[in-house]
């Protein structure tokens, strides 16, 4: 077998060493009625070229992005990365590199995780980040359980129209601890019922700009609110890009930000691996509370500069049951293709990447609101907005597949039973003229 | 006649003394290139992207358009190829040497794997496109359930956590959820091994449990008596590792899950050692109910660097129906994905996580699992079980096994042997370092003093064994010389000498922030 | 003023009904370099036993134990910027809080240095 070195003459000459007759020898300790009588019951080993045709017909059955009009948000966005990037990770020596919890050889990978923390800072607007969570709907649930450490308060309030997978990601994390989660319910158009529900027992206010249906808010109004009653402000996003054209949460007021990083350097990866992004002011209740890695600045014995992961005590593998978190991984190699990324655009290329993201969009709102029938419900927004169409999108979503273009997402698919008329679509800078033309002209086509 | 009579000699003279470790002025050493942070080398202004001029039409933001300054630095493609390789050099990686590693299973990443991931079916798939438009990603996602499923002897699996400790709590909120569907609510100690790693308590006190410590006897295992004087019925569960992190397979396994059972409990098994019975046990068999897997250790997946991981969780009858949305079923040889509670045929706990799982880690170990066979995986166990005890064996003469006997995937030393030598296990781990090896798992499991945990992985050869070994002998020897100040300065070949670990937690930096502009001097 | 130490590697010094409370040079030096001190907020009371601080090192976290019932009237602030005092002057500079005693006769149970030294030796 290609992945395994020995030969039956290493192995002989091992077990002799060892001072045992047969491989049988080591397995004394398992119990007999678990013992196998041969093989389990799969295919036996294949070589690659088997291999890659079964992968092959699976993935064949997908329709790519790449590959149609292609307007699907909803939490997860497609952006155009530079070959660059993916080059990059596939180095053996980040790809194949452990956690790095031996500095001294490690300084790859710790440095390119300071250079990441600092980059999210200033993204969100925030003095401190940490080194990636697993995606941006746990990064929301664990936000929530540290406001509830800080405040030693248990109440905490989510937006209705905070995507309903942070919120129940929320939920569940939440689920058997004293933290009780109320979500009032979405409005398309102001945070009002979201500002009525704070009161002296909030632990923290949860709200998402752009939201899921794409609208922007200003926070300023409900971080004056929470501030007054004691509560934190966690601001969530799910598609980063928008901080390169809109007020980043740190200057709303917000406490601490949380959301998804995978429009940068990620990829669409149907769902994962995504990077969770994770950062919060330089208050000093909060960097202690923190969950998650967290890489810093140090020197070593000849004074020279290198970082470590630092802060450790809070994590797991020393608190135990008094851990901040029982997070184990964060999303590294994530991480690395997200700062990479980062680096080629800097803030000249995420400006202009935000700034085509939405002039995209405004084309295709322009096109679709010319489609008999359909009307644009959001006043504000970056790249994503709510079409209300005259029928049931989910159906209508179905059958521009069926034309040979992907229309976004029915929102009802994430509230259900809801909004059974609203459609989500999203457009970046990856979307051509062409695109949007015959996204318009197929959707007229199906209604 | 003419001669060209450049001097341009072919060898270094004899009288040149070569020794010495001299500094440069550059920072860098020959191949090893120093590198400074991106916010030192580049600028606001520069970008290695050409993207399209935006037309500047009217923008729809609601008056929100960023005022915050953004600060961060861009560099043009070639500068930024230079400075992730040059930080890439000062990264040991699998690729490179052996990670020894205990408990983290730090086998070889197959390439054809990443080939696979990248496949545009796969990577360039929005997990919200309609179900006819993703049917084979479906497929992956229910055939590597199938394969988890099979391998464990068990009924349901829990495909959406995203890493090993996500799936642990996976676990325990499927034996939480469950306990409470029975109205057994009084039920709330769980029962955890002293040599459990923190995530098993950490993820018990998540999930609204308390923990009850079990000592271990003196081979290394539960103790039974006290094991059994800890069963009551306000007992939950017990979360056990096995083979344990002593690297010891738990004689007593059947005996603890019906005990566990009889008292109306739930076994959950903490699966990161699983490469060492993977194809020859199920442990379904052993009486689990419950047990995360680490995609990233047994089945390849890449480290990354620390991330990202996947923890699928195998569900035994009674806990699958508790099983987390979201999750797929094959309907008339059509996938579905069943995303939301009320869809559900059983009672899931919840939802994880956004989406569906971590696809790009499920074709990457799907691929693995193809290419190995239920052949080929039952070889991986019995190899690295088989490395793990040649290197005992043949250590344990200058080395000190914690326990006597065989071990399994994992070899577990004390720090005995270096007893009175100065050196400590810290010391012995920069020594390594220095010899071009990656440390052992190094004070851990915290049941035995100064813990070196050894787990080679089954893509070890014998020649890359015996070097190994060879090194770690000659170390342990050079300690019982008297050799203190070789330890103690270790590491001096890495990149940087030993860091400042107690300065990073005092004063933590944990960004780069732009200098104060200086001030004026007033004038006198 | 009496110094008494619990088993547990706490000093206690007492003056009239207030006591001065912190670890020993034996437990710092254990720990390793001392990286922060949490410590209770001021008028929380603990009996014997509970947990009132944690101390953290780069590699640990112990929990540190009232010796006696009582009341904080004080914490050292000091600790915040400047952990390395439990190193450097664990019985002096390095303490932890001031208790207001509830019931001095819960120091008779305790060692006197003399017992401490012995403990741990």
């Amino acid at each position: 077998m290609r992945y395994l070195p020995h030969t039956d003459t290493d192995r002989k000459a091992m077990l002799e060493a060892i001072g045992v007759a047969s491989i049988d020898d080591l397995f004394t300790d398992v119990p007999e009625a678990a013992r196998l009588d041969g093989l389990i019951d799969l295919p036996t080993k294949q070589g690659e070229l088997q291999v890659e045709r079964a992968m092959a017909a699976m993935s064949n059955q997908n329709v790519s992005a790449s590959s149609v009009p292609f307007f699907v948000g909803a939490g997860a966005y497609k952006h155009h990365i530079p070959a660059t990037v993916d080059h990059l990770i596939q180095r053996s020596e980040f790809l194949t590199a452990y956690t790095p919890y031996q500095p001294e050889i490690s300084q790859g990978t710790l440095q390119t995780l300071f250079e990441f923390q600092t980059q999210v800072a200033q993204l969100t607007g925030m003095d401190v980040a940490n080194a990636s969570m697993y995606d941006g709907s746990t990064a929301c649930a664990e936000a929530v359980m540290m406001a509830a450490r800080v405040t030693k308060r248990d109440k905490a309030v989510m937006a209705g129209t905070v995507h309903p997978h942070y919120v129940e990601a929320s939920k569940t994390l939440a689920k058997y601890s004293s933290v009780s989660i109320e979500v009032t319910e979405p409005e398309l158009d102001s945070l009002d019922k979201v500002i009525a529900a704070i009161d002296e027992n909030t632990a923290c206010v949860v709200v998402q700009t752009p939201d899921v249906f794409g609208q922007l808010h200003d926070l300023r109004e409900i971080s004056r609110v929470a501030h007054e009653k004691g509560a934190l402000v966690i601001a969530a996003f799910t598609e980063v890009v928008a901080l390169g054209l809109t007020e980043a949460p740190g200057a709303m007021g917000a406490d601490i930000a949380v959301g998804e990083g995978q429009s940068i350097g990620v990829g669409l990866n149907f769902g994962g691996p995504y990077v969770g992004l994770f950062a919060c002011k330089d208050d000093r209740r909060f960097i202690r509370q923190m969950p998650g890695r967290l890489a810093g600045e140090t020197v070593d014995a000849d004074g020279r500069r290198g970082f470590v992961l630092t802060l450790s005590t809070r994590e797991q593998h020393i608190r135990r049951d008094k851990a901040t978190s029982n997070i184990c991984t964060n999303s590294g190699l994530c991480a690395l293709a997200f700062t990479i990324h980062m680096t080629l655009l800097g803030e000249k290329g995420f400006r202009q990447m935000a700034q085509l993201s939405h002039e995209n969009a405004c084309a295709l709102a322009d096109a679709l609101d010319a489609v008999e029938g359909v009307d644009v419900v959001n006043d504000a927004f970056f790249n994503e907005f709510a079409v209300r169409l005259p029928g049931n999108a989910a159906e209508i979503v179905e059958k521009l597949a069926k034309v040979g273009v992907l229309g976004g997402v029915p929102a009802s698919r994430l509230y259900p039973g809801q909004f059974e008329d609203i459609l989500l679509v999203a457009a970046t800078e990856v979307n051509t003229e062409a695109d949007i033309e015959i996204f318009a002209k197929a959707l007229g086509g199906v209604l | 006649m003419p001669m060209n009579t450049q001097g341009r000699p072919t060898r270094i003279a004899d009288n040149i003394a070569t020794g010495g470790y001299a500094e440069t002025t550059s920072g860098s050493k020959g191949l090893e290139q120093s590198e400074a942070l991106i916010y030192e080398r580049g600028s606001v202004e520069q970008c290695g992207v050409d993207l399209p001029e935006p037309k500047g039409t009217a923008t729809r933001l609601g008056g929100l358009e960023r005022k915050t300054e953004l600060g961060m630095p861009g560099l043009s493609e070639p500068e930024t190829m230079r400075h992730y390789v040059r930080l890439s050099r000062k990264n040991y990686a699998i690729d490179l040497g052996l990670y020894p590693l205990g408990s983290c299973t730090m086998k070889h990443n197959p390439r054809l794997n990443e080939k696979m991931a990248r496949l545009p079916g796969f990577a360039d798939v929005h997990p919200m496109q309609p179900a006819s438009t993703v049917q084979g990603a479906y497929a992956v996602i229910g055939e590597l359930a199938h394969w988890l499923m099979t391998l464990c002897g068990m009924s349901g699996v829990a495909m959406s956590p995203k890493a090993g400790a996500h799936g642990e709590f996976c676990g325990m909120m499927a034996i939480r959820a469950k306990l409470d569907a029975d109205g057994q609510t009084h039920r709330r100690r769980v029962l955890v091994p002293e040599s459990a790693h923190g995530t098993n308590p950490a993820t018990a006190v998540q999930c609204g449990f308390t923990v009850d410590e079990i000592p271990a006897d003196e081979t290394g295992r539960v103790d039974m008596e006290a094991f059994k004087a800890k069963l009551g019925d306000d007992v939950a569960g017990i979360m056990l590792t096995n083979p344990n992190t002593c690297g010891l397979f738990e004689r007593d396994i059947r005996e603890i899950a019906d005990l566990i059972h009889e008292a109306g409990g739930y076994f959950y098994c903490d699966g990161a050692n699983f490469n060492a019975i993977v194809g020859r046990v199920r442990p379904g068999d052993l009486g689990v109910d419950a047990m995360h897997i680490n995609l990233h250790k047994t089945f390849s997946t890449p480290h990354g660097g620390g991330g990202p991981g996947s923890g699928p969780t195998v569900l035994s009858d009674a806990l699958a129906p508790f099983a987390p949305v979201p999750y797929v079923v094959l309907k008339d040889k059509h996938w579905e994905l069943v995303e939301h509670e009320a869809d559900a045929e059983g009672q899931p706990f919840g939802r994880m996580a956004a989406f569906h799982g971590q696809m790009g880690m499920f074709t990457r170990a799907l691929t693995y699992m193809m290419s190995h066979g239920s052949d080929g995986l039952k070889q991986v166990a019995e190899d690295a079980v088989l490395n793990a005890n040649y290197i005992q064996a043949r250590l344990k003469h200058v080395m000190t096994p914690a326990f006597d006997g065989i071990c399994m995937h994992e070899a577990l030393f004390d720090d005995r042997f270096l007893k009175d030598t100065g050196v400590t296990t810290l010391d012995f781990a920069k020594a390594m370092i220095d010899e071009g090896y990656h440390p052992m798992t190094m004070y851990f499991p915290l049941v035995v003093h100064g813990a070196m945990l050894i787990e080679p992985t089954e893509t070890e050869s014998k020649s890359g064994l015996d070097r190994f070994i060879d090194t770690l002998e000659a170390l342990s020897l050079a300690a019982k010389a008297g050799e203190v100040e070789r330890f103690q300065a270790a590491p001096v070949h890495a990149p940087t000498k030993r860091l400042d670990e107690t300065k990073a937690a005092r004063q933590p930096v944990l960004r780069w922030t732009a200098p104060a502009a200086e001030e004026p001097i007033a004038a006198e | 003023m009496t110094t008494r130490y619990t088993e547990d590697h706490e000093w206690i010094t007492v003056d009239g009904d207030v006591a001065t409370v912190g670890i020993t040079a034996y437990a710092a030096e254990q720990l390793g370099d001392v990286v922060f001190v949490e410590l209770p907020e001021v008028g929380k009371t603990f009996k014997k036993g509970d947990e009132f601080a944690v101390v953290e090192s780069v590699k640990a976290a112990s929990e540190v134990y009232a010796p006696v019932d009582g009341e904080i009237v004080g914490v050292n602030d000091d600790l915040d910027g400047e952990p390395a005092k439990v190193n450097e002057d664990a019985t002096g500079g390095g303490w932890f809080a001031k208790f207001k005693l509830a019931d001095a006769s819960q120091l008779e149970g305790l060692m006197d240095e003399d017992a401490y030294k012995a403990h741990i030796a």
